[in-house]
């Protein structure tokens, strides 16, 4: 049987980390890309002598749309499968009158995502055959004052992975969104999180494997969160501006 | 973020600062941004040798760099945890030179403490297989090993993170057969017996015994001797000759446990109750058992730290030198008079060891649990008193409370490593609570 590969944008994130390693310890061949791919090499080291699978990695900048295509024509091997990890959380109060603060963030989370995803999927939808796995967040379900430069970007990528799914299932191509909510990383650091509610990168990951692998639409991670986003997406509106959340 | 921390003992709980990196430049930027640093691994020390205003976290630099399957060399970054190293390297007929009690310490705490394990007697501690290592000093990175800047070496093993943030490990493994071990464990009636068979068995790479320190009269000390070396392929079962150097999936369920019943009294977990078999037990029981049990046992069950409470516990863990035997019999009636040591009592006796400032030395080491309770630090105090009365010393990486002229007492070379200290980490940069309290730095 032909070794399948993954590619992960965005691949040095603690997150990306663990989805890596999970693929690779299921016999994936492994693609990272990341913005300096130079700082990958401890990591692809590691994919290999912990898993002895391929390992390849490549620059990639999700800010710099101009290169997409040829980013992925460059690619060695077309990938069986696609996980877009990448994201930036960026500074809420700072965005607020900080255009180049609130532009990274919607272009990296959304712009981005979807320039990539675009290319990804014409090809997909070519071949006939691949998955695509989006990370957006719960953050996008609804918008809060906390965070919502950062959720509207992921609530543009949730209704673009949904539409995606859509178009490529005609195609035969999978589209699949995770929703996770907190996890622990390094881009967490610096907040206050609940420890029930708090994934780690190992637990997101192996959710989405288990999924990918059972051809699932859409994940949450961990799995209350789905429930905890449908109490809050009920809250009517005239209540929960009043809220500060 | 600041937020409350403690390590294996739950005591003490401190707000310390935690962050972590990923990439080297990252570390860097933080040292040279921040004061009163110390690395901290899996915080599986038990007191507060890992905690301080900012603790680094180095579980998130934990990629594998290299590994010789052919001479087995490994080399890897600080914050990986021995359990993976193990998932990594026994499948291909590679084990750990040297492991302590738990799989879920780093190779930066393994060298930090420089641990010690069953085989200390045979093969020494964690640091004799060393290659070489790179250490981020207060004065910059610097690679070190015992031949290339030895000062910097030696005061990192076992130096509590005091010489600054170990980044990367080389060190050399061991080859396996199996991934099993050949086992043998023998009742002891008492102190004297036990330490007659440590001798009779000492040609065995591993040993061990549990001791019960609360008896007292003509059963005062018995324990049970565990000894083992690594099974040959021709020593395995039918069925485990069919993957040798793999384990049995749903191991936990299926661990063979031999602890006697007083190691275990007052335990609250049941888990560990319904993996042991004390009936049947014989003078002398003979298996070859996976690795995993024979070498720890107690991560079967999970946070086991937490059945002393909400107050914590500290662990008592002294050694002395091989001729002073009559001192642990000494210690050890104290502690049966006073009723209050814990089921959990591991007996060893370590082989010769000389060096800047680790805890093994020739003698017998003895570690025991103290729940934290009224009364409990003066009642440590005077047995470290015997301690130092006997020539002995206590290990840092259980400490939580040692008053700092024990430790300036007992350690033979502390001055000196103070010293290595200064000179790099010569503004204290690098400083633990425990650091400050024993006076290795200034406060
Ligand atoms: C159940 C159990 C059994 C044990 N059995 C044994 C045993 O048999 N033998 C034995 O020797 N020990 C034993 N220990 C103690 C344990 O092995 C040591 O405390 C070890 O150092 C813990 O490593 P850690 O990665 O959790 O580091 P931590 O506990 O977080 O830190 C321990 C020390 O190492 C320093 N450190 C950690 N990482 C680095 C780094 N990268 N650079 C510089 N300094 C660093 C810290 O500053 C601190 O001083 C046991 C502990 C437990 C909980």
């Amino acid at each position: 049987m032909m070794i399948p590969t993954v590619l992960i944008l965005g691949a040095g994130s603690d997150m990306a980390v663990a989805i890596a390693r999970k693929f690779a310890a299921n016999n994936y061949a492994i693609q990272l890309a990341a913005r300096k791919p130079e700082l990958l090499h401890a990591q692809e080291q590691d994919l290999r002598i912990r898993h002895n699978v391929a390992v390849t990695s490549h620059g990639f900048d999700a800010l710099d749309f101009e290169s997409h295509v040829s980013f992925f024509q460059s690619l060695p091997v077309k990938p069986d499968v696609v996980i877009c990890v990448f994201g930036y959380l960026g500074d809420q109060e700072k965005g607020q009158n900080d255009w180049q603060e609130a532009s990274r963030i919607l272009h990296t989370n959304y712009t981005g995502a979807v320039s990539i995803l675009n290319v990804v999927a014409e090809d997909m939808a070519a071949r006939k055959t691949g998955t695509i796995i989006g990370i957006s967040s719960v953050a996008g379900d609804r918008g809060r004052m906390s965070n919502y430069l950062y959720g509207s970007a992921k609530a543009g990528f949730t209704a673009y992975l949904s539409g995606l799914r859509n178009r490529l299932f005609h195609a035969g191509v999978h589209v699949m969104s995770v929703q996770p909510g907190f996890v622990n990383t390094r881009m967490t650091e610096g907040l206050t999180l609940p420890p029930l509610l708090t994934a780690q990168p190992e637990e997101v990951a192996n959710d989405i494997f288990k999924a990918a692998s059972k051809k699932k639409n859409v994940v949450y991670s961990k799995w209350f969160w789905r429930y905890i986003m449908l109490i809050i997406t009920s809250i009517p509106e005239f209540i929960f501006k009043k809220l500060k959340l | 973020m600041v937020k409350q921390l403690s390590n294996w003992g739950n005591y003490p709980i401190l707000d310390c600062d935690e962050s972590s990196f990923t990439q080297e430049e990252q570390l860097t930027q933080y040292v040279n941004t921040h004061d009163h640093i110390i690395a901290r691994g899996n915080g599986r020390c038990y007191g507060d040798a890992s905690l301080g205003e900012h603790s680094i976290s180095t579980l998130r630099y934990d990629k594998v760099l290299q590994f010789d399957t052919e001479n087995g060399i490994f080399e890897c970054q600080a914050g990986i945890t021995l359990d993976q190293v193990l998932a990594i390297t026994v499948p291909r007929g590679w084990f750990l030179p040297v492991t302590p009690g738990t799989k879920f310490i780093t190779i930066g705490g393994a060298v930090a403490s420089d641990v010690h394990g069953k085989n200390h007697h045979a093969e020494g501690s964690f640091s004799n297989h060393v290659i070489t290592m790179d250490v981020l000093t207060g004065v910059g990175f610097m690679s070190c090993s015992p031949e290339n800047n030895p000062d910097l070496f030696w005061a990192t093993c076992g130096g509590m993170g005091l010489t600054g943030i170990i980044t990367k490990v080389q060190f050399r493994l061991k080859k396996i057969e199996t991934a099993y071990i050949r086992q043998k464990q023998i009742k002891a009636e008492n102190l004297d017996e036990i330490i007659r068979l440590f001798d009779e068995y000492k040609d065995y790479t591993y040993s061990m015994a549990w001791i019960d320190c609360l008896k007292k009269g003509k059963n005062f000390g018995r324990s049970i001797l565990i000894v083992g070396e690594h099974a040959t392929k021709e020593e395995l079962s039918d069925k485990q000759k069919a993957a040798p150097l793999l384990l049995p999936d749903k191991l936990k369920l299926t661990i063979p446990f031999n602890l006697p019943s007083f190691v275990l009294n007052n335990f609250t977990v049941k888990a560990f109750n319904m993996l042991y078999y004390a009936k049947n037990y014989k003078k002398e029981m003979n298996g070859v058992v996976p690795y995993e049990p024979f070498f720890y046992p107690l991560d079967a069950i999970h946070h086991w730290n937490r059945g002393y409470g909400k107050q914590g516990f500290v662990q008592y863990q002294f050694v002395l030198p091989i001729d002073r035997k009559e001192g642990l019999a000494a210690i050890m009636h104290r502690i049966s008079d006073k009723g209050w040591g814990s089921f959990l009592a591991v007996l060893k006796v370590f082989g010769k060891q000389d060096d800047l400032i680790s805890f093994p030395m020739e003698g017998y080491t003895l570690a025991l649990d103290f729940p934290v309770r009224k009364g409990l630090f003066p009642f440590l105090d005077e047995l470290d008193a015997l301690v130092l009365e006997y020539g002995g010393k206590l290990y840092l990486s259980k400490d939580a409370r040692m008053q700092q002229e024990v430790f300036w007492k007992s350690y033979p070379n502390a001055e000196r490593f103070a010293n290595i200290i200064n000179t790099y980490n010569p503004v204290g940069k690098f400083r633990s609570v425990q650091s400050d309290r024993l006076l290795i730095t200034k406060p």
